[in-house]
């Protein structure tokens, strides 16, 4: 929609009047731009900024080690295998619900007052606060349901936290299969279930899986919802264990102990917690780039 | 040449599904009519729960709600005299996030326009490919920010003793919302129908004067509902503001202040209130209003929403 | 009493609105055994929606109300015990060709496999015959792992009507289905269906005057949600239908 340039005389000639139009759209097209550009520089000087600072601890051997010295050297694998424990337990309780829960709204449920309800519900659950979310799981989890302080009380406080926006991506998904294709079953006698199963599910499922990564990187970043419900300052597990943790058990997280590094371990060697972000936004980068990445390969993969 | 008589309908003779795949199937379908509604029952069930907790206090007679509210004075351990007061930290959250929309929306209106309108098909690619990057980070990273790199860029620039305060948190808070801001914004613009843009070319209208006049206007309850989205995102924000704003509690005089919101404050004395004190219920209170602050916040922005959709 | 004579289908003071907006004002007509009756019309005069209420997919339009009643061989279709073996005794083709995100295989074993066949030789058996009656056997039967959807529109459109044969329908509804196909095409399911009428009824909903009456026994002329006429296609299109707006529309006054 680029306008065209004028010609020097006639009709179209570029009068003073056009002159000051392609000036002011010029300015406005370069004012716009550098808005734009104003969220994305401070970034990269910022996440640049962050990897020099970080880059004496930075090594493979960073993730594995434990901390040592009272936390004020060596490495961080309590936080890191204990985030992979809370990430997958909370997504394999929220994902089978989140899809349900899109499987009927998009495709059981009808235009009602009822509807509007549920679908209000699931907005407003994805707008509370995340400390909201702690002390919901502190009141239901690890005292009502009496779980204690646990990875599962935890857990499932993220589970709640993801849930919505795993129903919004899978809603999505659901509903990028053409209506046509549904109407073709139901002619031939097949059951809602029976198209769902054959033809509506196969084909969402990429769009489902690319909102479960991402909420991957969610879960893996919140500190507030697992602060008080089950993760810890400091356990005590062996370097590079992948089995340290049972459900009843109390762990560390990765962002958990940026937290702890920031603001309540003194004399810290001043890359390591500079080195511990780097890992978390790290890991959470790479995750979400995965994501996108699946999308737009198989966006081209379509099957119709 | 007579027809064919009409074929054996016998049931035996017609395929039929086996018992267990019907009443799986109906078992399948309960339970899934049972996931669509329990959306409800989390959001009802977390305003229980964390009522539940703060519930007792509301009854008890030293405590006074209009105190609770609009009290300046937060004194929660103090031996003798012990006041629960949460206006300073409800002006906090008030400063933090006015300063964080401030720099926020024309921020992010002016990238969703850029992104929207004069965007390059394959900047506009990498461009919304970034946003959602930067929405992904999580806030205790935007935390630490602000606690190192920002308060060290504010002493070195504005001379401050102390580098967290207002300004920290609110730029802070500023990069986390603008990407709310930006993609539903730019949501907005591309629902205005391409008649209206093809109208005021047709007219003669520059691409700037399109967007000023024509498109902006016609957006306009799309774009309402991105800001108040973002305002719902940085009011509820816990950990970044918690790093980086301080720990004062008091009204602020000024952008370098010190202050602490309404989140901050809970996570900050939750880990020392013994369960079941007054102190423990009442930060739980304080929690139940922040339910109900993003509860009307999301409501009126769905309600925003829903006037575009009905055009 | 001759076979030729039975009512597979009796419509009696058949009422459709969508919201508050009336579309059906109440029709009643019958179809016999055997015959090709041919349901003719402007467009928007409620033939796609008499279709849908026949096999009760009615039912996925939330705001639609249907009343009076439909008789499919003295069963009123609104108080049947089984709504899938109803869809399965009528089968539908709608206007725009439609292949399953599946194998051509699948698409057609998809009617059968949810009525709960499941032997492989079965299977085979009907894949083969239904693509056969539906004239599309040759050019697919080396590949029937490819995709439907990959198929030509001619091609998917004859998919569509094997599929709907899958699950041996004793009613056969066409909703326009030449709309979205080339000529050729189109005359090659015109003698499918000449082929078919010796073992089904036939609904054949169509814009195409002169497809009705290439292969129509009687014709109904649908306008604006009532019917104007239904008679013999010889009488309808003879130049003096009992109507005047029949013949109007006949002839093409009005369309």
């Amino acid at each position: 929609m680029a306008l065209a340039p004028a010609p020097a005389t006639g009709r179209f000639a570029r009068t003073a009047y056009v002159a000051r139009k392609q000036r002011a759209e010029a300015i406005a097209r370069a004012v716009f731009a550098a808005m734009a550009a104003a969220m994305v520089l401070p970034l990269l000087l910022i996440v640049g900024y962050l990897v020099w600072l970080a880059w004496p601890s930075l090594s493979p051997e960073f993730i594995l080690d434990v901390p040592r010295r009272g936390m004020t050297d060596g490495g961080i694998w309590p936080a890191f295998v204990g985030t992979l424990y809370l990430v997958g337990l909370s997504l394999f309780v929220s994902t089978p619900i989140g899809v349900l829960a899109a499987v009927y709204l998009n495709e059981y449920a009808r235009d009602s007052w009822f509807t509007r309800v549920v679908n209000l519900a699931v907005i407003n659950l994805a707008g509370v606060p995340s400390i909201v979310h702690a002390l919901f799981g502190l009141g239901a989890f690890v005292y009502a349901a009496r779980f204690g302080y646990s990875i599962l009380s935890a857990a499932l406080t993220l589970a709640i936290m993801t849930l919505p926006v795993i129903i919004a991506s899978t809603r999505e998904a659901l509903a990028s299969v053409p209506m046509a294709f549904r109407e073709a079953c139901w002619n031939v006698g097949a059951t809602r279930w029976q198209t769902i199963r054959a033809v509506v599910l196969p084909n969402s499922i990429s769009g489902i899986l690319t909102g479960v990564i991402l909420q991957v990187s969610r879960a893996a970043g919140e500190t507030a919802p697992i602060m008080f419900t089950g993760a810890v300052f400091y356990k005590s597990v062996a370097r590079g264990d992948l089995f340290p943790y049972a459900l009843n058990d109390q762990c560390m997280a990765l962002s958990m102990h940026l937290y702890t590094l920031a603001t309540q371990v003194p004399n810290v060697k001043e890359s390591l917690p500079y080195a511990t972000a780097v890992v978390l936004l790290g890991s959470v980068l790479l995750v979400n780039a995965a994501a996108i990445t699946l999308r737009v390969f198989l966006r081209g993969r379509k099957k119709w | 040449m007579s027809p064919d008589p009409p074929r054996d309908t016998a049931r035996s003779t017609r395929p039929h599904r086996p018992r267990w795949a019907v009443v799986g199937e109906r078992a399948l379908e309960a339970l899934i009519r049972l996931s669509g509604v329990s959306a409800i029952l989390f959001v009802a069930a977390i305003f229980f729960f964390v009522l539940r907790e703060a519930a007792p206090i509301l009854v008890s007679d030293e405590f006074s709600l209009v105190q609770f509210l609009f009290s300046t004075e937060w004194y929660p351990t103090s031996a003798s005299n012990v006041r629960y007061g949460t206006f300073a930290l409800t002006v906090g959250t008030l400063s933090v996030t006015a300063l964080a929309m401030l720099l926020a929306v024309p921020f992010g209106l002016g990238a969703a326009v850029y992104l929207s309108e004069f965007c390059a098909p394959r900047v506009r690619e990498t461009l919304k490919v970034t946003i959602e990057l930067l929405s992904a980070i999580p806030s205790v990273v935007w935390g630490f920010i602000g606690l190192t790199v920002m308060s060290r860029l504010i002493v070195t620039t504005t001379g401050a003793p102390v580098g967290v305060g207002v300004l920290n948190g609110g730029v802070i808070l500023a990069l986390m919302s603008v990407p709310v801001i930006v993609s539903i914004g730019e949501d907005a613009l591309k629902a205005v129908p391409d008649s209206y843009r093809e109208a005021g070319i047709a007219l003669g209208a520059t691409r700037w004067q399109l967007v000023y006049r024509v498109l902006l206007p016609a957006a306009r309850n799309g774009l309402l509902a991105a800001v108040l989205l973002g305002v719902g995102r940085a009011v509820g924000e816990t950990m970044a503001v918690l790093m980086a704003t301080g720990h004062a509690v008091h009204i602020p005089a000024s952008l370098l202040d010190s202050v602490r919101t309404l989140t901050a404050n809970i996570a900050a004395e939750l880990g020392e209130a013994p369960a079941g004190s007054d102190h423990y219920r009442v930060l739980f209170l304080t929690g139940t209003l922040l339910f109900l602050i993003t509860f009307a916040v999301n409501l009126t922005a769905d309600f925003v929403v829903r006037g575009i959709r009905r055009k | 009493m001759s076979a030729a004579f039975v009512k597979r289908i009796e419509v009696q003071e058949l009422r459709l609105s969508y919201d508050s907006k009336e579309i059906l004002h109440g029709i009643s007509f019958d179809v016999y055994q055997n015959e090709i009756l041919a349901v003719i019309g402007p467009a928007q005069s409620g033939k796609s929606s008499m279709l849908r209420c026949l096999n009760r997919t009615i039912d996925f339009s939330a705001n639609a109300k249907m009343s009076g009643r439909v008789l499919v061989d003295g069963d009123d279709v609104r108080r049947t015990r089984d709504v899938y073996a109803l869809r399965r005794k009528i089968g539908m083709v709608a206007p725009l060709p439609v292949g399953l995100p599946l194998t051509i295989y699948d698409n057609v074993a998809f009617a059968p496999r949810s009525a709960g066949l499941t032997r492989k030789s079965d299977l085979d058996a009907i894949v083969e015959r239904c693509l056969r009656q539906a004239a599309l056997w040759d050019e697919v039967k080396d590949r029937l792992a490819n995709l439907g959807t990959a198929l030509s529109g001619g091609q998917q459109q004859r998919l569509t009507i094997a599929r709907a044969l899958s699950h041996q329908p004793e009613i056969l509804c066409l909703d326009e289905f030449s709309i979205a196909i080339d000529p050729v095409t189109t005359m090659r399911i015109e003698d499918v269906l000449k082929e078919l009428r010796r073992e089904m009824t036939i609904l054949l909903v169509t814009n195409l005057t002169q497809q009705a009456r290439r292969l129509s026994d009687r014709t109904m002329f649908l306008w604006d949600g009532e019917v104007v006429e239904i008679d013999r296609s010889d009488v309808i299109f003879s130049g003096s239908p009992k109507s005047q707006r029949t013949r109007d529309y006949v002839s093409g006054v009005f369309g």
